[in-house]
């Protein structure tokens, strides 16, 4: 049964025709269908700035032959359409010859409900909510010169059918409340922002207690700036606080142990499975089967159902993230990684939520065994060369430490490291792991995709900090 | 006159009518259509090829000072109906807001001359893929290059169609053909991946495939055996690819809404010294072939070639409609940002640039988003070549480069060597001193 193409005018035995059809003689390949709707209310300077509604419907039709991706899509849902994307794909693909596997394992988990969270608050309590956060924020502290809170919902119905008729759906609700204030005192302005979110209704998130909880941590993010002092330049230890934190994992590692980098030979990881590439205590895995969290999916977009992947153990090299394609062609399976911004991107192995499990050290002891070094509690985005395997993460929040104690707050300053080494220098894991609350988005190849990152406080030997101060 | 679809101008039409009839007061309708043909290329071969066809509708409804956007790709007269009453149902209980309002009638595009922004040609992926295997077999003939991120061709047709409630109606097509190739070096255990990347309007201007494979060969080979040096201060100059970045912060940070809420560190700087007297800063939307190039901005007004930066002077701020009613200003027809922007060509040779200092680190790349707008703190990492004597010794990576905006703007020195290869250019730039973070 397909919803979608029920309310459309394509008749499902139609579609499946032209999809039996199209895969004949292919390796893989599947009718992708989406039909999505999201929201957006931001709150900017005293004001609803501006509130936008977005319904998107369209299809990828996807064939595969050995390691040639053919890939049509529109937002046209017709017979018409449909067969012109066939055709393109079959003059792609002239030779093929493969042989279709229409296996696709089931676990029928869900891990999160199917409800529209757009659709389950009215829009003036949303107004509401908004409004109050900026008087909550203003109120609290004179400095606060700008408020910017922002809601935005999501739901995502997506069906694939593959040949032969099978269809596999998922429906995914998403929501993401964030409150980025902007002080200033003595001249000085800063900013910082700070928000939550996952697979669930906004009231799940938006309890007074919540988004109260919100607005102060941006707030004491902010304030902790103001006194910020220049960061020091140069190679020294450095403790990470808990939860997001776990960027660095998604960079320094994450993105290296992707299939389709590894299938390439482009990371700096690919020959590294069965040895060392971490400290040992330090196990990461990536699990989509969290229930409500950002980076979860039932199934991912070529219908797999996601699991607990286990990537480093004990500071051994496990396994690589696989996606459908990339799992045939290095003779292994997938592993529920294969992902697509929307109906307009081809998949690719992509990361869930990517955790780094407890070890057991206290962050105390971290922090007093360091003679000179910094203390980092939050960050913004990060970035990695997959090849050369040098990542960098930005640091919102952060303090030096001198002799075993925290000094003062530090302004942002980039951290850089190179992947394949940095995790051997991981000198404490701690007892302390934590999930990030919600709010990541990460980019590969032009496509971004919601993922959740996790860890306990970590001491790193040595990384350098990308400060003014030498 | 420009040309558009009549179909999708009756769209337009249709929206703005049902709109207004439903209660609307005013009424602002995007329509962008875009088809576009991918093919990439790995390991002497066809890698994936993408074919898209997408439509997409904005609609803004106004009820006075009130107002909601809606958008969508389904364009299905009954799910128009439907957005446009849940469009009209939020913005009569969405607050008022008395800065909202379509723009100015006589802000509005009139003419321009013709910018020959679309060019009809039609390659078959085959050719498509002819182009890429020549460039690809062009970087294997160095024995250096390894393996291949894999190279890509896109070529696209967009037109866009913008009309509102004030009897404004406009429209055109654009095209863009874009190439690139990635490749990896290796040396000993060190791998090291760079490219080159050309897009244009027109297919005829690209870059020769010969180029782009030699070009991405050359730097991802001068990668190779990276030194990480010791922090220090050095006198940084940055490659073209890198440079034009500078103008992407600047101009976030006069942005209308920036300045209006004060969350830039250029706030305050109208008509004040930013960067030496020898820096011009120009934008202008009528370059022929433009890759920024524009007719009308977003919300249909004309475009003003702005001289934002004069002899280091900040002269003007990027203003749409909504943040000019707010700052007492007319909209320059900045919606949507900037056009073609560049710093004007410096006064000095690159070769004088580089023999400047006995040291200079020559920066090819930068890594990560550490740039604070509100403060202008910047702090990326960086990797590039270190030149000694005027000459290229060695590369050098895992380093970070730092310090304030406002101060390295005062310092930056131009070569002039400008190229129009982007919809923002720079030539390439020397900035004094700056804190590098190494060992």
């Amino acid at each position: 049964m397909s919803k979608i193409l029920k309310n459309s005018e394509l008749d499902v035995s139609i579609a499946n025709n032209i999809v039996s059809e199209t895969l004949n003689n292919c390796d893989d390949g599947e009718l992708y269908l989406e039909d999505s709707k999201s929201e957006a209310i931001v709150l900017d300077d005293n004001k609803i700035k501006s509130s936008s509604y977005n319904s998107n419907l369209g299809y990828g039709l996807r064939a595969i032959t050995d390691d040639v991706v053919a890939y049509s899509h529109s937002s046209d849902l017709t017979k018409k359409s449909l067969n012109e994307s066939s055709k393109n794909l079959k003059s792609t693909l002239s030779s093929s010859k493969g042989t279709y596997n229409s296996e696709i394992k089931k676990t029928n988990k869900k891990y999160y409900s199917e409800q529209d969270p757009i659709e389950a608050k009215n829009f003036k309590s949303k107004i509401e909510i908004l409004n109050q956060v900026n008087e909550y924020l203003r109120k609290k502290d004179s400095s606060v010169k700008q408020v910017t809170a922002t809601m935005l919902g999501e739901h995502k119905s997506i069906e694939i059918i593959r040949s032969g008729g099978e269809i596999l759906t998922d429906e995914r609700p998403l929501v993401r409340f964030n409150v980025s204030v902007m002080l200033e005192k003595n001249g000085r302005k800063e900013t910082a922002v700070y928000g939550i979110g996952g697979r669930q209704n906004y009231d799940a998130y938006l309890k007074e207690a919540n988004w109260k909880n919100v607005c102060d941590e941006a707030l004491r993010i902010a304030s902790v700036n103001l006194n910020s002092k220049p960061a020091p330049a140069g190679e020294m230890q450095v403790v990470l606080g808990p939860g997001w934190p776990a960027i660095l994992i998604h960079e320094a590692v994450g993105h290296g142990l992707e299939g389709d980098f590894n299938r390439k030979k482009t990371s700096a990881f690919h020959n590294l499975v069965g040895q060392r590439v971490a400290s040992e205590g330090v196990t990461i895995i990536d699990d989509g089967t969290l229930e409500n969290r950002r980076g979860s999916l039932s199934i991912d977009d070529e219908g797999t159902p996601t699991e607990k992947t286990i990537l480093i153990e004990n500071g051994i090299l496990k396994n690589f993230m696989q996606d459908r394609l990339n799992a045939r062609l290095m003779n292994t399976r997938s592993t529920g990684n294969g992902r697509r911004e929307s109906y307009k991107h081809v998949v690719m192995p992509r990361m869930r939520n990517t955790i780094m499990l407890n070890g057991n050290h206290t962050q105390e002891e971290m922090i007093k065994s360091v003679k000179k070094g910094i203390f980092a509690v939050s960050f913004g985005g990060g970035q990695v060369d997959i090849t050369s395997g040098k990542f960098v993460f930005n640091c919102t929040e952060a303090y030096e430490i001198i002799d075993g104690k925290v000094g003062s707050p530090i302004k942002g300053a980039t951290l850089i490291g190179d992947g394949p080494s940095a995790l051997k220098e991981v000198l404490m894991v701690g007892d302390d792991m934590m999930l990030d609350p919600g709010i990541g988005t990460c980019g590969k190849a032009g496509q971004g995709v919601p993922v959740g990152v996790g860890q306990p406080s970590l001491l790193i030997n040595k990384m350098t900090v990308g400060g003014t101060q030498l | 006159m420009l040309k558009f679809s009549n179909n999708l101008g009756d769209i337009v039409d249709h929206c703005i009518s049902k709109t207004k009839k439903k209660g609307a007061t005013d009424v602002e309708v995007a329509l962008i259509k875009n088809t576009s043909e991918t093919v990439s290329f790995r390991n002497k071969k066809l890698d994936e090829s993408n074919r898209a066809e997408n439509i997409g509708l904005s609609l803004a409804a106004y009820i006075n000072k009130k107002k909601t956007i809606v958008s969508s790709s389904n364009l299905k007269n009954g799910n128009l109906e439907k957005l446009i009453d849940r469009c009209i149902d939020a913005a009569k209980i969405t607050p008022d807001d008395e800065f909202n309002s379509l723009p100015d009638k006589e802000l509005l595009f009139k003419s321009s001359k013709e910018l020959d922004l679309l060019d009809n040609t039609h390659l078959e992926n085959s050719k498509k893929i002819e182009y890429l295997k020549e460039a690809e077999e062009v970087a294997f003939r160095n024995p250096e290059i390894v393996n291949t991120n894999g190279s890509s061709f896109s070529e696209s047709k967009t037109e866009v169609i913008i009309g509102n409630s004030k009897g404004f109606k406009n429209g055109y097509k654009t095209s863009n053909f874009t190439a690139y190739c990635e490749v990896v070096s290796k040396s000993n255990g060190n791998m090291e991946r760079d490219y080159e990347y050309t897009s244009k309007r027109h297919f005829e201007n690209l870059l020769k495939p010969v180029e782009l494979g030699s070009n991405a060969a050359k730097f991802a080979i001068r990668k190779l055996k990276p030194q990480k040096i010791n922090s220090g201060k050095f006198n940084v100059i940055f490659d073209k690819r890198i440079s034009k970045n500078f103008l992407n912060y600047f101009s976030n940070a006069i942005t209308g809404s920036s300045i209006y809420k004060g969350t830039s560190f250029l706030k305050d700087k109208l008509n004040k010294k930013i960067f030496s007297e020898k820096i011009n800063i120009t934008d202008r939307g009528d370059i022929e072939r433009g890759n920024g190039s524009k007719y009308f901005d977003n919300e249909g007004v004309q475009i003003k070639n702005l001289s934002l930066v004069k002899n280091g002077v900040l002269n003007d701020y990027l203003i749409d409609t909504y943040y000019g009613k707010k700052l007492n200003l007319s909209s320059n027809g900045r919606s949507g940002g900037t056009t073609n922007l560049y710093f004007e060509n410096g006064d000095q040779e690159l070769k004088d640039l580089m023999n400047s200092n006995e040291k200079i680190f020559y920066i090819t790349e930068t890594i990560g988003h550490g740039t604070n707008i509100v403060t202008g703190d910047y702090s990326v990492g960086a990797a590039g070549i270190m030149i000694e004597n005027g000459e290229f010794t060695y590369p050098v990576s895992e380093v970070t480069i730092a310090g304030n905006l406002s101060d390295m703007f005062k310092r930056v020195i131009l070569a002039n060597d400008l190229q129009f290869n982007y919809s923002i250019n720079s030539p390439s730039m020397l900035i004094e001193d700056i804190t590098v973070a190494g060992k």
